[in-house]
């Protein structure tokens, strides 16, 4: 019985207690998942899931900028890529208010657009180095101020959210009711939209220098859509969220260490996984809606 | 400094030939162009005055990874001759060569290289992604003597007035670099091989580990985008503490997070930064290949006597 307790610890909690390395991981691994999957489960509502893809490639500008003012600095370049993914996502967010377009639609546009432009600032530096490359981390070289900025991000913006709620779940469900409510107050329903906005550019930008684009779309996006595949709530769907990324985050890091995979896809290996069981099983997968069918025609 | 008595030599041997004043006003330099930094230097080397190199991969830049321009296209078709390193180095040049519609002949500059196969290796016999044969050919200065003699045909061909100018060069080049490789190798022999680790963050140092027999640990694989595993980093730390390595380097062109990482958990200190696929600006400690190689094996012994 010990042994087996024994062999249990070793497998589970040893990895972690040996290696620091793992812990910051995990630490980074469980931050981001407290405060992005929810993140991502508004953005599914609001058909914008493919928004951290893009913003991956939005960022570029801004750390080629961050590069030609201070050279090789990650926080230069950081820092840039936050400024050059807020311009991307707000200046989106306004053309969606002010024209016919919808707000993907804007985004798509404004990235590209980025992109371009990114692509242009690095050529005429003459340098041919990858600076995503450079700048973006990996799951395994989590450093102490990539804890610090991936903690202090996740903090913010649960407290954030916290605070923008309410008018986020108006703004995201009945943006007309809303409008015509801050009309009448003499509020600024753009309010919520761009704070929301910024919030998930932010995350993405400390999730993409810390743990990769990879760990930080997929964390964000794979369990929030999962998640509303099993709730119809929605402070229901935020808690299904986080709790499987966060359980995908430790699954995935400690296979990475059994089985010598490496951990960034392995992560979200195990994130699809919970996405493919949820795609099955959950009240709105395929298995009970087939099961159910019958009873809804009669 | 050596560059001083190469020019000296090649001067003697145009004097000699009795090319001199002929060459001294003759037409313009053969424009040659080099697939990256290190293959540049090499070629300025071997064609002198007489060849005007454009290098398509900056220093300090990834020739992996490089993405040519419409200026680099041009480069190319303008060329009496390509210079590219081979063994599946930079796959883009041959689609660069050909989309500009170059008609000249390509130099491969490792032809005749034994080429090292990447897998089983570092103790991870286990690690079969990488079973293709290692394009840092040139990190052997051996090899590099077989390289400035590739070179140094090609542009005997293009240029058979000058045959004998690069020969000399050639030549003489290839003696300094086998001097160089003699002292490496004392420096090597005078440390045990069991001493002889380190850890880098590039492995791309397979030749010169097999030229002095020393074992390089790398968390990344031979190219720079792949990722290491948790087991595989884990190893490494264990290994470090075990074997008490404290010869830790970086690589001048990738991601210095994981291995600053690794080292401090491992409680060691990362040493200076080693050049592997790219020279450095003309300011930096590995302006041309032959300083690149000293700066490199300086370095690796220095780190290799705190073990």
């Amino acid at each position: 019985m010990s042994t087996t307790l024994q062999t249990l610890w070793d497998v589970t909690v040893g990895p972690f207690a040996e290696f620091a390395f793992m812990r910051r991981a995990l630490v980074a691994t469980l931050a981001l998942a407290i405060s992005a999957a929810p993140l991502g489960v508004f953005l599914t509502l609001r058909r914008m899931s493919l928004l951290g893809d893009a913003l991956s490639h939005a960022v570029l500008p801004g750390v080629a900028v961050g590069f030609m003012l201070a050279g090789l600095s990650l926080p230069a370049m950081a820092l840039g890529g936050v400024v050059a993914g807020l311009l991307v996502a707000g200046i989106a967010g306004v053309v969606s208010r002010a024209t016919a377009l919808k707000e993907d639609a804007s985004l798509a546009a404004m990235y590209l657009l980025a992109l371009a432009l990114g692509v242009t600032l690095i050529s005429r530096q003459g340098s041919q180095l990858d600076l995503l490359h450079i700048l973006f981390g990996s799951a395994l070289g989590v450093d102490e101020q990539g804890l610090l900025l991936v903690a202090g991000v996740a903090s913010v913006s649960v407290l954030a959210l916290a605070a923008l709620y309410r008018g986020l779940v108006l703004e995201t469900f009945d943006p007309v009711f809303l409008a015509a409510s801050a009309a009448s107050s003499g509020g600024r329903p753009w309010v919520w939209q761009q704070s929301f906005l910024m919030l998930v550019v932010v995350n993405l930008v400390a999730g993409f220098q810390t743990l990769g684009t990879l760990m930080a779309v997929g964390l964000m996006m794979l369990p929030a859509v999962s998640a509303r595949l099993w709730h119809d709530s929605l402070a229901a769907q935020l808690l299904n969220a986080s709790a499987q990324a966060a359980v995908a985050g430790v699954a995935g890091l400690l296979l990475s260490y059994h089985f010598d995979t490496p951990s960034g896809p392995t992560i979200i290996g195990c994130a699809g996984v919970l996405y493919l069981v949820s795609l099955l099983v959950s009240p709105g997968g395929w298995l009970p809606q087939t099961l159910k069918r019958p009873h809804r025609v009669g | 400094m050596k560059r001083t008595t190469l020019k000296i030599f090649a001067l003697s041997a145009l004097a000699a030939s009795g090319l001199f004043a002929a060459q001294a006003n003759a037409a313009e330099p053969m424009p040659v162009v080099a697939s990256f930094s290190i293959l540049g230097d090499l070629v300025k080397v071997v064609g002198g005055e007489r060849v005007a190199v454009t290098t398509l991969a900056r220093p300090n830049a990834d020739a992996h990874e490089f993405t040519p321009s419409p200026e680099h296209a041009k480069a190319v078709l303008g060329a009496k001759l390509f210079v590219v390193n081979g063994l599946s180095f930079e796959p883009w040049a041959q689609k660069l060569a050909q989309s500009a519609g170059y008609k000249g002949e390509t130099v491969v500059a490792s032809k005749g290289v034994q080429p090292r196969q990447m897998a089983a290796e570092a103790g991870y016999p286990n690690d079969t992604s990488h079973a293709e044969s290692d394009p840092h050919a040139w990190q052997n200065p051996l090899n590099g003597v077989q390289y400035v003699n590739n070179i140094a045909a090609g542009l005997a061909k293009a240029d058979p007035s000058g045959a004998a100018i690069y020969q000399a060069n050639a030549a003489a080049y290839a003696q300094q670099l086998k001097d160089f490789d003699a002292q490496a190798k004392t420096q090597f022999d005078a440390i045990t091989p069991a001493k002889r680790k380190v850890i880098t963050s590039h492995d791309a140092f397979g030749y010169l580990a097999a030229r002095y027999g020393i074992t390089m640990l790398a968390p990344e694989g031979v190219s720079t985008d792949s990722e290491p595993s948790a087991k595989h980093v884990a190893q490494l730390i264990r290994q470090i503490k075990r074997e008490k390595i404290k010869a830790v380097f970086m690589e001048n062109m990738s991601n210095p997070k994981l291995i600053e990482q690794l080292s401090k958990d491992a409680g060691v200190s990362v040493g200076a930064t080693l050049y592997s696929d790219a020279l450095s600006e003309t300011s930096g400690p590995a302006p041309t290949y032959l300083k690149m190689m000293q700066h490199n094996v300086t370095q690796l012994v220095s780190g290799m006597r705190l073990n």
